[in-house]
């Protein structure tokens, strides 16, 4: 039996900024992700392993494709008569309005107040992971923080306003610092929060009467010593989606046997939206490996080293190497690509030769024929 | 109050399917995994929500468990409706008494109660044994058009196989004069696909009188039809010229795996505009490493493969080894084939694991006799030990053991 009763609540335009070519017509959240997953995919399920049963997903803008990926919560189990999954879009059309991640939750304040919950559990979903929200809670009851942030030790991602924090030998969070991007290994939140309900719901009550909307730095950063914060360090593979390169590595990553294995552990599945697609077929002179292909793939060509989406078709006497091709791209006959990043539906047709490099890769807008 | 429905469609799922032996030790025909990520349930569920058809009853006899627990509310198929939807209709204990379901005929009887509720026009009765697309609408369309009493599905079958299949013998009009079981000596190649619409007002006064017939073996081939004939009810034939394969028989079960691979069998898979639903297992896309050698085949999500696959279909999480083969086989969910074990034309069942450097079947033309040859089966769970082998033809349910090579 836990003894704890938690809810969840995702941010899904956070960081919509960190890459603007995928994010032009969707979310950070419905950003599609190795092979058939949107990086919301990795929260959600998270949350749900974790026995949370209650989900609230906050939208500002270009929501549209996260509303038809999430339907009814059905594929996370969160179609349910109690709790459930929450869609929670912006109150006000008005762009200027929105002021941080304050502003959102004091729109959906009237959600807060309703639910039973004692804990709330805040992510973004930036950082792509496969962790453990029953121990970080676990952490959060032990040390009897006010909030609990959860951080990863490593190179920080450069991205704007990333809190790098400084702890104390108990983890307690003595400093932070908003926004410092420097070469070295410190320790970075991955935008994900555990605190008391009812401690949110009067900590942004008087934030918004304050005028203050920045949660980190009006917060957190500038009340550490009346508010206990702890850190709770994330120990398991956390990849940082910062940029388009970040993006394109953190995928092609996960042709790596050990990252499959953190991100996909056996007992904490990852669920998505079904689309019932037949499975692969591979033709007479498919040649693919080191590769990860999703259902509904048609592949008859030579794949290496890249990750393929459901429903893309691959012609006969092409060449893919490094890319990420996402859903239903269609790649005709005799064409060569190397490290292009194919967003959604594109068409490559006969002969087409196009080549980034690892570092940069070619972007191919949704939709677009070359 | 249950919405009329003008067509209702019951399937019949009870059957063992004996001649597929060892892969329907523990689980009915229909629910018999298929082309990478089906069961053959799935065929008439997807034709029925995809022919605009809300409410089907699947009669359930033999091993109902994995058939029941997969078809659950029915929500894949779109089938979980709030009064329509997928009913599973065991059978079950009544004041009189209770009875399995005799004969197909009868099983339809026993759920007389549960048709009447919808108060429908007609009646389509399937069973789960089959491979095929089939727009039941235009066949519905056919059969009112016919003004019919009972309209049978037929296949224009080569006039050599006749023989094995019922045959309908027909007039210009394609209506029905003479239905022959398995003729001797066929007068026509028109065989029943087992998919029959009646008239449901013509269909149960035809069910309660073949009820209570004593010698009557409450079957729809043997039985109702004849009857109706006899008594000159309108009985049309209607022609289906698509793919369809019964796949009652291990030989059978395997050809139609492989049909699939074959772009010039008309049986797409990936047709948008008549998916064939199922329920998914939800896991990570197949991966592929650097040693792979994946030609003409079909592979399902949460693949792992390192070794070589040809002209074979791969269900879920199915992991092949470096070094492995797989040639012309199907490898059903949670199979592991270890290094440099072969596999050639063979069927393995959910969840085999084939040790290191272990044979199983043969290839054909690696073998002296042929009549020694065949497709290999080997059953779900059963372990093959490092080096074993399994010869071609074998129908291996129990593991078999590691063989220590002589130093």
């Amino acid at each position: 039996m836990r003894n704890y009763t938690a809810m969840g609540l995702i941010f899904a335009n956070m960081h919509d900024d960190a890459v603007p070519e995928c994010t032009a017509i969707r979310s950070m959240g419905s950003l599609p992700f190795g092979g058939r997953y949107r990086l919301v995919d990795f929260v959600l399920s998270n949350m749900v392993n974790a026995g949370i049963s209650k989900v609230g997903v906050i939208t500002k803008s270009n929501y549209q494709s996260m509303m038809d990926h999430l339907g009814s919560g059905k594929a996370w189990d969160l179609s349910r008569k109690n709790e459930g999954l929450f869609f929670l879009p912006p109150r006000t059309s008005d762009d200027a309005a929105y002021q941080g991640r304050i502003r959102s939750l004091a729109d959906v304040m009237a959600f807060l107040r309703r639910s039973k919950e004692e804990l709330v559990i805040l992510s973004d979903c930036h950082m792509v992971t496969s962790m453990d929200y029953g121990a970080l809670v676990q952490r959060h009851i032990e040390t009897d923080a006010d909030v609990t942030v959860a951080y990863r030790r490593g190179t920080v991602p450069t991205l704007t306003d990333i809190p790098i924090l400084r702890t104390d030998a108990k983890d307690r969070v003595t400093d932070m610092l908003i926004g410092r991007v420097n070469d070295a290994e410190e320790c970075y939140g991955i935008g994900v929060y555990v605190m008391r309900k009812d401690w949110l719901i009067q900590t942004v009550n008087e934030a918004v009467a304050r005028n203050l909307y920045h949660f980190e730095r009006d917060i957190l950063q500038s009340h550490l010593q009346e508010i206990a914060v702890y850190g709770y360090e994330v120990e398991s593979l956390v990849m940082p989606i910062y940029s388009l390169s970040s993006y394109y590595a953190a995928n092609v990553a996960l042709l790596d046997d050990a990252v499959r294995a953190q991100l996909f552990p056996s007992r904490r599945p990852v669920y998505t939206k079904v689309r019932d697609c037949a499975p692969v077929q591979y033709g007479l002179h498919a040649q693919v490996t080191d590769s990860l292909v999703a259902d509904g793939a048609k592949i008859d060509g030579t794949v290496k080293n890249s990750i393929i989406f459901r429903g893309v078709n691959i012609g006969r006497d092409t060449l893919i190497e490094n890319c990420v091709i996402m859903q239903d791209v269609t790649v005709a006959d005799r064409c060569s690509l190397t490290c292009v990043v194919a967003d959604k539906n594109a068409v490559f047709r006969e002969g087409r030769t196009l080549q980034g490099f690892d570092t940069y890769p070619v972007y191919i807008a949704k939709n677009a024929i070359v | 109050m249950f919405r009329k429905q003008e067509c209702v469609a019951m399937l019949l799922a009870g059957g063992q399917g004996s001649r597929l032996y060892a892969l329907t030790r523990h689980i009915a025909k229909p629910a018999v995994p298929y082309g990478g990520k089906y069961r053959i349930i799935d065929f008439p569920l997807s034709n029925c929500v995809n022919s605009g058809i809300e409410t089907v009853g699947v009669l359930t006899q033999y091993q109902p468990l994995e058939l029941s627990d997969y078809i659950g509310s029915g929500q894949p198929w779109d089938l979980d409706r709030m009064d329509a939807g997928v009913h599973i209709l065991p059978p079950y204990q009544r004041n009189k008494g209770a009875d399995w379901y005799k004969g197909t005929a009868n099983a339809i009887y026993q759920n007389l109660h549960f048709i009447e509720r919808y108060n429908p026009e007609y009646v389509l009765i399937l069973s789960g044994d089959h491979i095929y697309k089939m727009n039941y609408d235009e066949m519905l369309a056919a059969h009112k058009e016919n003004n019919a009493d009972c309209t049978i599905a037929v296949l224009d079958v080569p006039k050599e196989e006749a023989s094995r299949f019922g045959i309908l013998n027909t007039n210009g009009d394609g209506s029905v004069y003479e239905f022959e079981e398995k003729p001797k000596e066929p007068k026509s190649t028109l065989a029943s696909m087992g998919i029959y619409i009646f008239t449901w007002e013509k269909l149960r006064q035809y069910l309660i009188a073949d009820e209570a017939d004593p010698t009557s073996a409450n079957d729809f081939g043997k039985n109702v039809l004849p009857a109706m004939l006899a008594a000159g009810e309108r009985m049309f034939a209607y022609r289906f010229d698509g793919y369809w394969k019964d796949v009652g028989t291990i030989d059978s079960l395997w050809e139609a795996n492989l049909d699939l691979l074959n772009p010039k069998v008309p049986l797409d898979l990936s047709d948008p505009s008549w998916k064939i639903y199922s329920r998914n297992p939800g896991m990570p896309p197949q991966y592929l490493s650097a040693t792979a050698q994946v030609q003409n085949s079909m592979l399902t999500e949460g693949c792992s493969i390192s070794g070589k696959v040809e002209y074979s279909v791969i269900f879920a999480g199915v992991t092949v080894e470096e070094g492995a083969e797989i040639v012309d086989s199907i490898l059903m969910p949670g199979v592991t084939v270890r290094k440099g074990a072969k596999v050639y034309y063979s069927i393995l069942a959910e969840d085999v694991d084939v040790g290191e450097g272990a044979q199983i079947g043969e290839k054909p033309e690696e073998i002296a006799n042929l009549s020694k040859w065949g497709i290999a089966v080997v059953a779900s769970g059963v372990k093959v030990g490092k080096g074993a082998k399994v010869p071609a033809k074998a129908m291996q349910e129990t593991d078999v053991e590691e063989v220590i090579a002589n130093a």
